[in-house]
């Protein structure tokens, strides 16, 4: 089983979701350069948070273009894992591998904060740990976090349950008040309909060690790494 | 080019400056010369004010790896790492141009780091502003003063927050604190840390004679030209005129930059290295050349520029953001160069070390600047600027406070004490500053153990056991009015802030923010401020390693209070033991180190009812204060608290509703405290002195109650007083004196109070006054 963490210039939560794959949940992890072009020999690739090529023009529209996305598209595809954190939510969205856009924050600040999600869906590659309905405090950092999509596309994601976190209250309401960046549906994370690509804007990587406050994102990646045991097993 | 007595003044140059310049030389300076000699003896670059008088700052300790003189100061904080941090003043550019001036502070002091090999891990920052709230404002004079006010906070923040975010380093910490002296003259002071081994510290050093000066990232443009010079003087009203001389960020290319140079230090091929900060290209030859006792020559033909036409002057005084300049070993550039390409950045061979202890600058052919390194360095002015006596305020302001009291008595009958209290919660200085530091990313880099809202910030430092605490303090109004006591005041507040944290402390810098030099009273402050802070770091036996002096902060006439910030670090041996400062478990006792005095001079209390300043500062014995700050500590060692807190500015009250609802993730808890056996231990009668003052020397302690008699016998141990004055629990804040309520309300309702009131001064919709 092999993880992947994508390098981006100006990616900057790299090294934290290595950290994270590396020692806490304990499984081999590589750093992928934005130039490379095979990709193949991971189980799962992540694009970290960060703010790749200075997010100047509009989030995550320049790295669409990294010659490393070519390749993670096939690899999505052909059935990899791919999960996109923040700004790299941002990407996948920008590369069409998630539908919908994220504008900038309802009160136009950038937001670092605990926030709530409710888990919606366990039957994910990512979110096979959980409860479903699970309420989960994990931190949010961004500017650009306001999920938006048309109305078709809106439907057919909460129609396909590929909504996958929401932004609710601790007791798991989801209300307006707890919609920290304006999201449609307090949407936090959204998969594809194949529901083996995976994007959120909160930080799971920043949530997986209890000394820092709270360990309710580990799920996600201890998620993950069964998920790959069993598609190994199954490959076999 | 003729030099006349105006161009003399354009450059802040005196006539007894200019004779010294032409003895050092030889001749008369060239133009560019000339340009040279202006911005590496301006105040901002040469210290030529103040060096006379930082030598008294203590600067020794055994953590100590490098002291003043470099880019940043260096501690040991075990298992073979070290600390890099430093702080540094952008106040004027932020001023002229909130935003940028800012970021660029902001990406200055993260250069600083890294220069010296150090990854940056943690930032913080101190700001301070002119009034922001509407009943500030008397008239339509000063309603748009309170607006601009505003505006330059939001751009401030705002620019503080897209550079560390983007180039991402978390802000952990700092301060906001407003008074009517800022309103032309906002301070921002910019704080980084980074960490680095031992072995892989890199120096600001030009050695290796025949060795090639490689400029590596951005390009030089126009940007930012003469910025030492104009922080070094006195606005007036032609201030925004200035504004090109304001350097623009880009934290992406910051980012890049810190890669590719940490990846070529650890590759070898560099002997040293220098950010081209103030004075950019200048700076960093001259000095570099001047540490190694050598020379530097560099052709300017090669540097890479931004735009055209640009003349030798131009490029030496440029300040263009994001560029470094590298010294590396001969035949051994390619490896440097080729790191740098593969991160697209520019790096281009532009020089080489000489052996003539130099700066030979070298334009289309000619020789335009050529001047001894030692010129431009140790041989810079240095003034012991006159001085005069500064009248120290020991007005008793008891009587105005207690008058205001008795009005608030019959507007609020029985909950007077109360109301005081929640008017101190919401005014800025003691408000939450949630509003600021959610703009900050605090968290990247996963080192955050104790978030912003405490007494000092905490980060893990993932490859030891350990974590580092660090805190900003100043108190510009008692600096103010006694700036010696003030200044002590300042590092006693901050190492208290850094125990109750659980940390040792280990060592400081600082950053000194004061109006114009040349005004002899203001030499006198700055002169007490020093001696101030060299004796309570004494007492702490933390050796200050560097920092930064802003002189001329002010514009019409009108200056700053001296504002000396201090910067301090602390080691927490074990993470986990890093303690915040609020209330966490129902049942627990609070107790209370230390006694109260009468100290209501200077308070946020006196301010907020009476709009005064004055009054005698709170009393300091520094003695005691180490007592105090022992005890707390080796109570968190042995693990027999559950959470401390000092009381400074607002006094205990403040302090204990802190304790109450600070916490950013758990719901408030109430108290009920009793402060008969306090107020009998203090021989302190008066109510709201025992609620307000801000004597120092004291922090609350909550425990659970089977460790009160071990807290109790190991502060017996450092003589210093210990009582439990109540229980954590319930859904109120009670205070009571002699079998009185003093105070006594909900904590959710001061905590909503508390956390909202900056975001409602700050974000209603304002008039975008053109002014």
């Amino acid at each position: 089983m092999k993880f992947g963490v994508v390098v981006f210039p100006g990616s900057n939560c790299d090294h934290d979701t290595y950290h994270v794959v590396s020692k806490v949940i304990g499984q081999p992890v590589d750093f992928i350069w934005h130039k490379e072009e095979q990709v193949d020999r991971y189980d799962a690739i992540i694009l970290p948070g960060g703010f790749s090529y200075g997010d100047y023009l509009r989030s995550g529209a320049i790295a669409r273009f990294s010659p490393v996305m070519r390749s993670i598209k096939q690899f999505a595809q052909d059935g990899g894992l791919v999960m996109g954190i923040c700004n790299g939510f941002q990407i996948l969205c920008e590369a069409g591998l998630l539908p919908g856009a994220l504008l900038r924050n309802r009160d136009l600040k950038f937001i670092c904060e605990h926030v709530n999600i409710r888990v919606e869906r366990t039957d994910t590659a990512f979110t096979t740990a959980y409860e479903s309905g699970q309420v989960l405090s994990i931190p949010i950092a961004h500017g650009e976090g306001n999920y938006f999509c048309d109305q078709r596309t809106l439907d057919e994601l909460e129609g396909e349950g590929r909504v996958i976190f929401r932004y609710c209250d601790a007791s798991g309401r989801v209300t307006d008040e707890a919609n920290p960046n304006g999201s449609l549906n307090n949407i936090a994370g959204i998969c594809n309909r194949e529901r083996n690509v995976i994007g959120l804007m909160p930080h799971p990587e920043r949530a997986a060690e209890s000394l820092l406050g709270s360990s309710d994102g580990r799920g996600v990646f201890l998620s993950m790494a069964d998920s790959l045991r069993e598609m190994i097993k199954l490959r076999a | 080019m003729n030099i006349t007595p105006e161009l003399l003044d354009q450059h802040n140059i005196s006539e007894s400056e200019y004779e010294r310049i032409k003895d050092l030389l030889g001749r008369e300076p060239s133009f560019t010369e000339l340009g040279i000699f202006s911005v590496m003896w301006s105040e901002h670059c040469s210290y030529k004010s103040s060096k006379i008088h930082l030598r008294r700052l203590p600067t020794e300790g055994e953590c100590l790896v490098q002291g003043p003189g470099e880019n940043a100061g260096i501690v040991d904080i075990g298992d073979g790492w070290c600390a890099a941090f430093k702080i540094e003043s952008h106040n004027h550019p932020s001023f002229i141009e909130p935003y940028q001036g800012a970021a660029t502070g902001v990406g200055g002091i993260l250069r600083d780091i890294f220069t010296m090999g150090a990854r940056p891990v943690a930032a913080m920052n101190s700001l301070r502003f002119g009034p922001i709230r509407d009943e500030d404002a008397k008239d339509d004079e000063s309603r748009k003063v309170v607006q601009r006010n505003r505006r330059i906070m939001a751009g401030v923040v705002k620019g503080l927050g897209d550079y560390g975010n983007a180039f991402g380093v978390p802000t952990v910490g700092g301060e906001v604190w407003f008074s009517d002296c800022y309103s032309l003259n906002p301070l921002v002071n910019a704080f980084a840390l980074g960490l680095v081994r031992r072995e892989q510290i890199f120096y600001g050093k030009a050695e290796g004679i025949g060795n090639s000066v490689i400029y590596v990232g951005a390009k030089t443009g126009r940007d930012g030209i003469h910025g030492a010079t104009m922080a070094s003087a006195e606005f007036d009203e032609a201030a925004m005129e200035k504004r090109p001389t304001v350097q623009v960020g880009d934290p992406f290319a910051e980012k890049l930059l810190l890669e590719a140079c940490l990846e070529a230090m650890r590759d070898g091929a560099i002997v040293g290295i220098q950010d081209m900060g103030a004075a950019g290209l200048t700076s960093s030859s001259c000095e570099m050349g001047a540490r190694a006792g050598t020379g530097i020559e560099i052709n300017l033909d090669l540097v890479p520029q931004r735009e055209t036409g640009m003349t030798a002057y131009e490029m030496m005084l440029s300040e263009s953001q994001e560029r470094m300049l590298i010294v590396s070993e001969v035949g051994r550039e390619r490896q440097v160069l080729e790191i740098f390409q593969r991160w697209d950045l520019d790096a281009v061979i532009i020089g080489r070390v000489t052996d003539d202890q130099r700066l030979r600058v070298v334009h289309k052919g000619v020789v335009v600047a050529d001047i001894p390194n030692i010129a431009l360095t140790d041989e810079a002015p240095r003034y012991d600027r006159p001085q005069t006596a500064i009248h120290i305020n020991n007005d008793d302001v008891a009587p105005g406070i207690a008058e205001e009291l008795k009005k608030l008595e019959t507007e609020f009958v029985g909950g007077c004490l109360t109301e005081v209290l929640r008017r101190l919660l919401v005014s800025p200085n003691l408000a939450s500053k949630e509003w600021v530091y959610r703009q900050y990313d605090h968290m990247v880099r996963t080192n955050s153990v104790v978030l912003p809202g405490s007494d000092a910030a905490v980060i893990r430092v993932k490859e030891t056991r350990r974590s580092l605490a660090m805190s900003l303090d100043a108190n510009a109004r008692y600096c103010r009015l006694n700036p010696r006591e003030g200044a002590r005041l300042a590092v006693a507040e901050s190492a208290r802030n850094i125990v109750c944290s659980g940390a040792r402390p280990l060592a400081v810098t600082n950053c000194l923010n004061f109006a114009s030099p040349e005004r002899p009273e203001i030499m006198r402050s700055f002169s007490e401020t020093i001696d101030g802070m060299a004796d309570a770091c004494r007492t702490f036996g933390t050796p200050v390693t560097g920092g930064n002096v802003s002189f001329y902060n002010e514009t019409e006439g009108r200056g700053v209070y001296p504002t000396p910030v201090i910067g301090m670090l602390g080691v927490i041996e074990e993470a986990r033991d890093a303690t915040t400062q609020w209330f966490s478990e129902p049942g627990d006792s609070v107790l209370l180190l230390g006694r109260t005095g009468n100290d209501l001079g200077a308070s946020e209390l006196l301010s907020e009812l009476t709009g005064l300043e004055t009054g005698a500062v709170p009393k300091l014995d520094l003695k005691t204060e180490k007592s105090v700050q022992d005890t707390c500590l080796e109570a968190i060692g042995a693990g027999l608290v559950r959470s401390a807190h000092d009381c400074s500015d607002g006094g205990l009250a403040v302090a204990l509703a802190e304790c109450c609802f600070s916490s950013y993730r758990r719901d408030a808890l109430g108290a009920r405290i009793d402060l008969d056996a306090h107020a009998e231990v203090s021989g302190i009668g008066d109510a709201a002195t025992l609620l307000f003052a801000e004597s120092p020397s004291r922090i609350i302690i909550s425990a659970s109650p089977e460790n009160v008699p071990a807290i109790e016998e190991l502060a017996s141990k450092f003589g210093v007083a210990c009582l439990r004055i109540g229980e954590v629990g319930g859904g109120n804040l009670t205070v009571s004196l002699n079998g009185a309520n003093l105070i006594d309300a909900s904590v959710s309702s001061f905590e909503t109070a508390w956390r909202s009131a900056l975001s409602f001064h700050l974000d209603r919709p304002t008039q975008m006054a053109a002014d």
